[in-house]
């Protein structure tokens, strides 16, 4: 099965609070704060797609767009 | 349908603090409404008052926002009139067991279709963080600065024993397995109850010492695990998460319309 392909993380900066619970989570290490306490992708190319950020994103402000629909299982244990 | 055809996007961002657990509740209850492949005209959500109240102002379905602690009466009177709908109830620890403790019991008692979803801070976070019905013991907040001498409701085994037909508990760090129990709980037919163990960093968290956002939900992650595993044999103290009761029991609208289809024959 192929894996999915990341085609970019959508970031609505103006409903991200800066929780900073995305950035904590990934398990690829993708996500950082930036300077104004908001989420960005700092290492895109790390992303697998397992969607765990949109998941938990308490603002519904992360979105992953991915080359197929439906998101890899997560790595992390314990999720399901 | 993606998520974001559910919500009313003019009212974002919503009001809730930087990393509470209301949103992550909104978040898998959308997934799990568009898993189920629902249309927003078949669905009712009615709040009563509280931080988890006004999550009815954020989706797009037919919503009230009703007083607190009568959610559920509301949605009764709904129901009864139209049991074609799907109605869902999300409510906070203090607003579905205080305030509106006797209306819980009952609804459950009763197995009307409908799903209540507790939403369980420990906390009355909208009026300044004042000890609720579920803070439990030895707890700290506003109203309790020397510690709390309450004890807390089992919103489980609270539910079970009033009744309810489905009864899960899952946390909001677990937000795979929260989308998949709020799914199967809107698709049960009965009363179906689902306890989201849930995060207010601002008031249960700073009062308590638990750190932030992040670190709440680390904490439900490490004391908590699914039912009957091998870990709650050795430590008891984890709480277990998973679908406990779901049972197929005569449903009150479906018993209401064989009564009056009697009735009128006679």
């Amino acid at each position: 099965m192929d894996e999915p392909k990341l085609k970019e993380h959508v970031i609505n900066r103006d409903w991200c609070k800066g929780c900073g619970i995305c950035v904590h989570f990934c398990p690829k290490k993708v996500l950082e704060l930036d300077d104004g306490d908001k989420a960005f992708a700092k290492r895109p190319e790390d992303c697998i797609c397992c969607k765990l950020c949109e998941f938990m994103c308490p603002d519904l402000a992360i979105e992953i767009i991915s080359s197929r629909g439906t998101a890899r299982r997560a790595p992390t244990k314990g999720l399901l | 349908m993606a998520i974001k055809d559910y919500i009313r996007e003019r009212f974002f961002p919503h009001i809730w603090c930087p990393g509470c657990g209301h949103g992550m509740v909104l978040n898998g209850l959308l997934r799990a409404i568009e898993k189920i492949g629902l249309d927003k005209n078949e669905i009712v959500m009615v709040s009563g008052i509280g931080c988890s109240a006004r999550i009815s102002g954020y989706v797009d379905f037919h919503t009230m926002h009703t007083i607190h602690g009568r959610a559920l009466a509301f949605a009764t009177g709904i129901k009864m009139s139209r049991p074609e709908l799907k109605l869902i109830v999300p409510m906070g620890d203090g607003d579905a067991l205080a305030i509106g403790g006797n209306h819980f019991i009952h609804a459950a008692r009763r197995n009307m279709d409908m799903t209540a979803i507790v939403i369980n801070n420990r906390v009355y976070g909208m009026t300044g963080g004042q000890f609720s019905p579920l803070s439990g013991y030895g707890t700290m907040s506003t109203t309790s600065p020397y510690s709390n001498i309450d004890h807390a409701f089992d919103v489980v085994e609270l539910s079970v024993a009033a009744g309810a037909s489905f009864v899960g508990r899952t946390t909001t760090y677990h937000a795979q397995q929260m989308a998949d129990i709020l799914g199967q709980a809107i698709i049960h037919k009965g009363f179906s109850v689902v306890e989201i163990m849930s995060q207010c960093p601002t008031y249960f968290g700073r009062k308590n010492r638990l750190g932030s956002a992040i670190d709440m939900l680390e904490h439900f992650k490490e004391n908590t695990t699914p039912i009957g595993s091998k870990a709650k044999q050795k430590n008891p103290d984890l709480i277990e998460r998973g679908i406990f009761v779901q049972k197929k029991i005569p449903e009150y609208c479906d018993e209401y319309k064989k009564i009056i289809e009697r009735a009128v024959k006679d």
